[in-house]
């Protein structure tokens, strides 16, 4: 049962974790376009050196 | 304002003499330019890569970026680009593309709301996720102190949780109970509140079932429906705030000699404005300088141009056609007569909140029922065990089971689902219940100018000229920009007419073109300016030298789609009934044509509010079709609502549903889809129900364990998505 001492915190913090990236996806704008993500994907036109 | 006060050094004497047009330039300068444009036909990922790479081939745009799903382009660029080059380079590649006013669009760009819920929705999955994680251990068999343990771990995350995620919960139930009402959050927040209670309560005796788990996930499912509604909404609102923006953003304001393009909120009263022709009014004013005709067909629905002379009033949303004008402005912004149409249209729409939506009629059957339900089975198990503890747990696990995940979800679902579809016809629901007032329609009543037809003329007696006529006056129709003219070289150059040699033309403003030919002086305008009777339809007539006028006579083009929709209506067995304001003899053509054999001619806007008014009272649904200033009282008191993009704001305001393409055949294809998705909503809520008459009496005797509770309302929850999912 020890086992549940680290496990629970663990569980916890990985859940804390994913709620901080979908925070971060949502402030970031990142569903603004589901459409165009969509199609994006199929552009043969990408960039080598994406700006920083 | 220093920079005005300032002696300039500058080289430029002009700038000295207009110091405020210097401050002007002073102010633009360090701002970059942010350009939105729609574009309405974007549609695949090659169509992305062209657009964005003709933007930026534009010298002075650094940066453009599409954006599919509300088919909109933002550019950033040097404030010297103008949005017209950026709109003849999308319309070299054939894209057409319209400017729309930044302004008016802020508002949409942060959605606060949105996200707002977005993230309580989140908060919720991930805690529910979690808890659920624990509650399965628990019912796996977890005992004694490891029980007790996780019941105290999954407390410690909901209730931090729903204090967060339930809030619109919260807010929605006391606002209800503030008034002394009752809607579909009340019983929610009970359920939620009394799981949370007892499920500390006996998680501190060390009890067997905690609820936690069942609170969470019924939060994050009615915070889903809440979010899918509201999606739904939102991209309606955004989108009509686009059609919004597309609406008359500048206008060209003389100042000190000069013309600067300045957005219409900026101008004040007695501002000097010029308006090209084929420009629109921007604001009320009095013609001070030029001759011209107006096109007033979206205000009155006539169809036959004014002539606009100085001294003259014009309104804001009638169309310049001939001549170049400056006018006064005598009112601006709020103040126009468009606007105060507008008001009154606020005034008829109150009418509508008659109607009470599905989702509401249930909710005043449901939330009375729930409660009395819990109730009397606490008092019936604290009658029969006389245990508090035992009686409050079932009261709970009944508020639990009966709450409204399914009823939640059953509207938002199938509005979502059908809206999407039905934005991809080209329709805009701008309207929560426009939907099931749609699936009502037995009566369909279109206004004629505008929204059966075009609005663009069309010649019909080509034949009827002889050969020398016709060349004559296609060589004057081509003088002028006069949309007759166009349309007269138009059907001209298409029947192979070649022009004559006419030497001298020039266009008179508001009469005509004149020209010689051969000597002899030609003419080809109004029938005054000619010599002739003035007729009722629209004609232009062409004088050569003392020859007898002939008359070129011109009809509205048909809308595409007119036909099939009309025709497709009929067939449905609708009642197709035609209102307009024009003349009777065009009215009666264009029924005969459409087979449409209820019609009324020459009527005012108050005829046709009146009509469907009197229609309405014998018990009809009637949709109304229309786009002027002078079908938006009609259009307000009908059932529900249609009108097309290119109406005036105030129309689209007072309509349910924006058509957003020109064709107008997906109507019937609109009432179709809102009857099945009228049908799958009520569907729905048989699920619900059915779910409800199986699950109420295992909770009522007391059989439901946190487990039962959390499958049943997965289950129920799941099947009502998937249905309402079958409209796609």
């Amino acid at each position: 049962m020890e086992v549940l001492s680290y496990l629970i915190p663990i569980s916890l913090v990985l859940g804390g974790v994913g709620l901080l990236a979908f925070i971060y996806t949502v402030r970031s704008n990142q569903y603004d376009d589901p459409d165009g993500n969509s199609q994006r994907i199929l552009s043969g036109e990408w960039d080598d050196h994406p700006k920083p | 304002m220093t920079a005005t006060m300032r002696p300039t050094p500058s080289a430029c004497p002009a700038c000295s003499a207009a110091p405020a047009a210097e401050a002007m330039a002073q102010m633009d300068a360090p701002k970059e330019a942010r350009i939105a444009l729609s574009v309405p036909a974007v549609h695949c990922a090659a169509c992305i890569s062209t657009v964005e790479s003709e933007l930026a081939k534009v010298p002075g745009v650094q940066s453009a970026r599409v954006n599919l799903t509300l088919k909109r382009a933002q550019i950033e660029a040097d404030p010297s680009v103008m949005p017209d080059d950026l709109i003849g380079a999308l319309e070299r590649v054939g894209y057409e593309a319209f400017e729309l006013d930044a302004g008016a669009l802020a508002a949409t760009q942060t959605d606060k709301a949105g996200r707002d819920l977005l993230m309580r929705l989140a908060v919720a999955g991930f805690a529910s996720m979690n808890v659920m994680l624990l509650s399965v251990s628990v019912w796996a068999g977890a005992e004694d102190a490891t029980r007790d343990m996780f019941h105290w771990i999954s407390a410690a995350i909901t209730l931090p949780t729903i204090a967060f995620s339930g809030v619109p919960f919260f807010k929605s139930a006391w606002g209800a109970l503030k008034h002394k009402r009752l809607n579909m959050d009340v019983p929610i927040v009970l359920a939620i509140s009394l799981a949370l209670v007892t499920s500390l309560w006996e998680t501190s005796l060390s009890g067997h079932h905690a609820y936690f788990d069942a609170a969470l996930t019924l939060t994050f499912f009615l915070l889903a429906g809440r979010y899918l509604d509201y999606r739904t909404r939102a991209i309606a609102r955004s989108a009509a705030e686009e059609l919004a923006a597309l609406e008359v953003p500048r206008a060209i304001l003389i100042r000190n000699g000069e013309e600067k393009q300045v957005p219409v909120a900026e101008v004040s009263v007695g501002d000097m404005i010029l308006v090209r022709p084929g420009g629109r009014m921007p604001v009320d004013g009095e013609i001070v300088e030029g001759m011209s005709e107006i096109d007033r067909s979206l205000l009155t629905g006539e169809t036959v141009p004014v002539v606009a002379q100085p001294g003259q009033g014009v309104s804001a949303g009638e169309v310049n056609l001939t001549g170049p004008l400056v006018i006064r402005a005598t009112a601006v912004g709020k103040d126009t007569s468009l606007h105060r149409m507008a008001d009154l249209v606020a005034i008829a729409e109150s009418g509508r909140s008659r109607y009470t939506s599905l989702a509401d009629s249930a909710a005043k059957l449901y939330a009375p029922g729930v409660h009395i339900l819990s109730a009397l089975s606490f008092v019936g198990w604290w009658l029969y065990t006389y245990d508090t503890r035992t009686a409050l747990n079932i009261a709970a696990a009944v508020l639990i089971i009966t709450c409204p995940c399914a009823l939640g979800l059953a509207v938002p679902a199938v509005t979502t689902a059908a809206s999407g579809r039905l934005f991809r016809k080209g329709m805009l629901i701008k309207h929560a219940t426009a939907l099931e007032r749609l699936a009502q329609v037995d009566t369909v009543v279109f206004d004629k100018t505008g929204t059966l037809t075009a609005g663009t003329p069309e010649l019909t007696n080509l034949g009827d000229h002889t050969t020398r006529d016709m060349e004559i006056a296609l060589a004057l129709a081509e003088g002028s920009s006069h949309p007759l003219s166009m349309s007269l070289s138009k059907a001209a150059r298409e029947a192979g007419v070649k022009p004559a040699r006419v030497d001298d033309i020039r266009e008179v403003p508001g009469y005509g073109t004149e020209g010689s030919w051969k000597g002899t002086r030609v003419r080809l305008g109004r029938a005054a300016w000619v010599g002739a009777e003035s007729r009722a339809e629209t004609a232009a007539w062409l004088a050569v030298g003392g020859d007898a006028p002939v008359a070129f006579t011109f009809t509205d083009r048909l809308r595409a789609g007119a036909e099939e929709a009309v025709k497709s209506l009929l067939d449905a067995g609708k009642d197709v009934i035609l209102i307009s304001g024009d003349a009777t003899r065009a009215v009666e053509a264009l029924a005969n044509r459409l087979g449409i054999r209820q019609w009324m001619a020459e009527a005012l806007p108050t005829d046709k509010a009146a009509r469907i008014k009197a229609l309405s009272d014998q018990g009809k649904h009637v949709l109304m079709v229309g786009d002027g200033l002078n079908d938006t009282a009609a259009l307000a008191a009908a059932h529900v609502s249609i009108s097309p993009a290119s109406a005036l704001d105030a129309a689209r305001v007072a309509s349910d549903i924006v058509l957003l393409g020109s064709d107008l055949s997906p109507i019937n294809e609109a009432l179709d889809t809102a009857k099945s998705a009228t049908r799958r909503i009520r569907e729905n809520f048989q699920i619900a129900t059915a779910y409800n008459v199986i699950a109420v009496p295992i909770a009522v005797i007391g059989l439901a364990t946190p487990l039962v509770a959390a499958l049943a309302m997965s289950t129920s929850s799941i099947i009502v998505s998937l249905n309402a999912l079958r409209l796609r």
